[in-house]
């Protein structure tokens, strides 16, 4: 039965074909091509919000919310990098490009980012004068496309990322489609202005972890083994991932789950390839910790992590730290209400816009309109940025007193328990009030 | 003339002696004995330098090099002069595949043949292969020029964008997007220059121009069996 109290109640719905789902049907039949979007999947996952902590009682000592420390920093890159990186909180802002993004925005998450100690990373399009002015901490990807890779913007970098994957399409290469090809996009990426642009989806020199640890050799050789080597995978096989990443030489490891965000690629790929990020970081912790590599190699979790929570219950899954893409971009001003009028004439409302391909972002975010950039002060942005990344903050800082830590790295599986059977068996956690953890025996 | 001789210091010797000479050179003629095949040689030089490798190297020899002069006096493995910005990088033997992936600029000569994808994704540099070269040659090619001077296999300039691509002997086959073109005066000229610049004897007008017919810059459904 229909949920829209304006349809007959007498009606039923069908759950297989749904609404939307017949208009994706109708969409496809009349265009002959397939739906090409943003955002992440949109799908009901098996999710953090399946997980509880347990909060201290009479066998845990909490922590005095307002007067015992709790530390937030942490140190990424230390295996083999003269320079590790050091945040001073554990929640930095995903690889977004210029490109997808205005100049203004890439600039206000450097502002944002910077505001609070920790980095930002930049996307598949090179680095920008923006950007790395205004990142006190800036992570630059080496991605398949190398879109703008040069030498001298690899030795101004604090973390070199190697990018595989990302969690939204995993096995996909980047897309930037013609309306948001400008001059100084197609400059930077030595494209054509106004092409549909499709990036590779494999690296061009090398091919498997064996070449890939050459290639980690090649980029540490040239930067003279100052900085960090990341290597960042779209979360699939991850257990796999991780000890051939580990192996290849990465001093830090990011794992991206299905939930995370893009800023174009087929609806399909986005929505049907992938595992959730609650299923892949237990997976990855494992591999790490039978190569008694965890907390050497530090572990960076991201995909649909939105509140203080996320960030807790990711690190007490064994995560080190955590990255934001889509939640930063919504602490910017996406899709935002106040727009809602502009969404709707444009076919989308405020909450729903996800078509960041087209460029027409009437926040002002994912585009490369002149006008719309300037809707965006990159100044009020960031401080906007700062203030989310501080609640996050406090919010895990809340939960992890609460549980008796002083370290949010101090959290740890035994804090959690499950409310569905998925999630205990995908986050090795017991299903709440029980002992039982699906796949694990009794 | 600095010697480095590779059967008793460390490829991290080598390369930091090289980057060492970027604020200020005092040594502009480096020697490279005993290469052995070892991976990431003069990588990352940024300084108008002389590297003479004698022998074969590994992967990524002169990867990103902005400015050098490197020749390798043997065989160059995977992705020689990978992402180059400026200066020349020589091959006096066969290179391996995706030699000078992604790069941005300068001149890379190969006086063998080099193997499947060369110039994969090439962004402005000038290749010249007095050899053949392997298959899927110049994919993703977005600007530069590819000099082939024997053959080249299958799938030449697979989704090219505006690089230039001359071919004196044989394809076997054309990528997606990839069409011969009519080779007009300005081309001739083109192909005298990047000939002499690489000391390659040939004649210009025994070649053919390939490019791309940039029917696929745009998604269009009437396209769709090409992808």
């Amino acid at each position: 039965m229909s949920n829209d109290i304006n349809v007959n109640p007498g009606l039923r719905e069908s759950a297989t074909f749904d609404r939307t789902t017949m208009h994706e049907i109708r969409r496809a039949a009349e265009t002959g091509i397939y739906d090409i979007r943003g955002f992440g999947a949109k799908r009901k996952l098996p999710h953090f919000d399946d997980l509880l902590f347990l909060g201290a009682s009479m066998s845990r000592y909490p922590l005095e919310g307002y007067r015992e420390k709790c530390n937030t920093s942490v140190v990424l890159g230390d295996r083999f990098a003269k320079n590790p990186i050091k945040l001073d909180i554990p929640i930095t802002i995903a690889g977004m490009s210029f490109g997808a993004l205005s100049a203004n925005a890439k600039e206000a998450l450097g502002r944002g980012a910077s505001e609070v100690g920790t980095s930002t990373t930049t996307g598949d399009g090179g680095m920008t004068p923006e950007e790395r002015g205004q990142s006190k901490k800036l992570v630059y990807q080496y991605l398949p496309s190398r879109y703008g890779m040069n030498p001298d913007d690899l030795r101004k970098a604090d973390a070199i990322e190697v990018v595989l994957g990302q969690g939204a399409k995993p096995g996909g290469g980047g897309m930037l489609l013609g309306q948001k090809i400008t001059d100084r996009v197609a400059q930077m990426r030595t494209l054509p202005k106004g092409i549909d642009q499709r990036s590779a989806c494999r690296h061009p020199d090398w091919t498997g972890p064996d070449d890939l640890a050459i290639k980690i050799q090649e980029l540490r050789e040239i930067t003279d083994w100052q900085v960090p080597i990341y290597i960042k995978v779209g979360a699939t096989r991850t257990y796999y991932d991780v000890k051939l990443a580990v192996k290849a030489g990465a001093d830090v490891i990011v794992v991206d789950g299905m939930q995370g965000g893009t800023a174009a690629t087929q609806d399909v790929f986005i929505e049907h390839v992938g595992i959730p990020t609650l299923a892949a970081i237990p997976q990855a912790v494992q591999a790490l910790q039978e190569m008694g590599m965890h907390r050497k190699v530090q572990l960076i979790v991201s995909g649909g992590i939105r509140n203080g929570a996320d960030v807790a219950k990711c690190m007490a899954l064994g995560a080190d730290a955590v990255a934001i893409g889509t939640a930063a971009l919504v602490a910017l001003g996406c899709n935002h209400p106040m727009y809602d009028e502009e969404f709707k004439k444009i076919g989308s409302a405020a909450g729903f816009y996800d078509d960041y391909h087209e460029g027409k972002d009437p926040a002002g975010i994912s585009t490369q309109d002149p006008e719309l950039m300037k809707r965006l002060d990159p100044v009020a942005a960031g401080h906007r940025l700062a203030n989310y990344l501080r609640v996050l903050t406090l919010e895990a800082q809340t939960l992890a007193r609460a549980c008796g830590k002083n370290d949010l790295r101090n959290l740890e599986p035994e804090d959690l328990v499950a409310l569905t059977v998925e999630s205990a068996a995908m986050a090795r956690v017991p299903l709440a009030g029980t002992t039982w953890v699906p796949g694990q025996g009794f | 003339m600095k010697t480095f001789d590779l059967s008793e210091a460390t490829v991290r010797d080598l390369n930091q002696a090289l980057h060492d000479q970027s604020p200020e050179c005092v040594e502009r003629e480096f020697e490279v004995l005993n290469p052995k095949g070892q991976h990431n040689l003069a990588c990352g030089i940024d300084q108008n330098l002389s590297v003479d490798i004698k022998g074969h190297a590994g992967y990524f020899c002169a990867g990103m090099n902005q400015k050098a002069h490197v020749t390798i006096h043997g065989n160059a493995g995977q992705g020689v002069a990978e992402n180059m910005m400026s200066g020349t990088v020589r091959v006096k033997g066969d290179a391996s595949q995706a030699a000078g992936a992604t790069a941005h600029g300068g001149l890379l000569v190969i006086e063998g043949n080099a193997g499947a994808r060369c110039g994969i994704s090439m962004k402005g540099v000038d290749i010249v292969v007095k050899g053949s070269v392997g298959h899927m040659s110049c994919f993703m090619g977005q600007a530069g020029s590819l000099v082939v001077c024997g053959d080249a296999g299958d799938a030449l300039g697979d989704s090219l964008y505006e690089v230039h691509i001359y071919v004196k002997g044989s394809v076997k086959s054309l990528g997606a997007d990839c069409v011969e073109k009519e080779m007009r005066d300005e081309h001739i000229t083109e192909l005298t220059e990047l000939l002499n610049r690489a000391g390659v004897d040939e004649d210009p007008t025994q070649f053919k121009r390939y490019g791309s017919a940039r029917q696929l810059y745009n998604f269009k459904v009437d396209n769709v069996s090409a992808y």
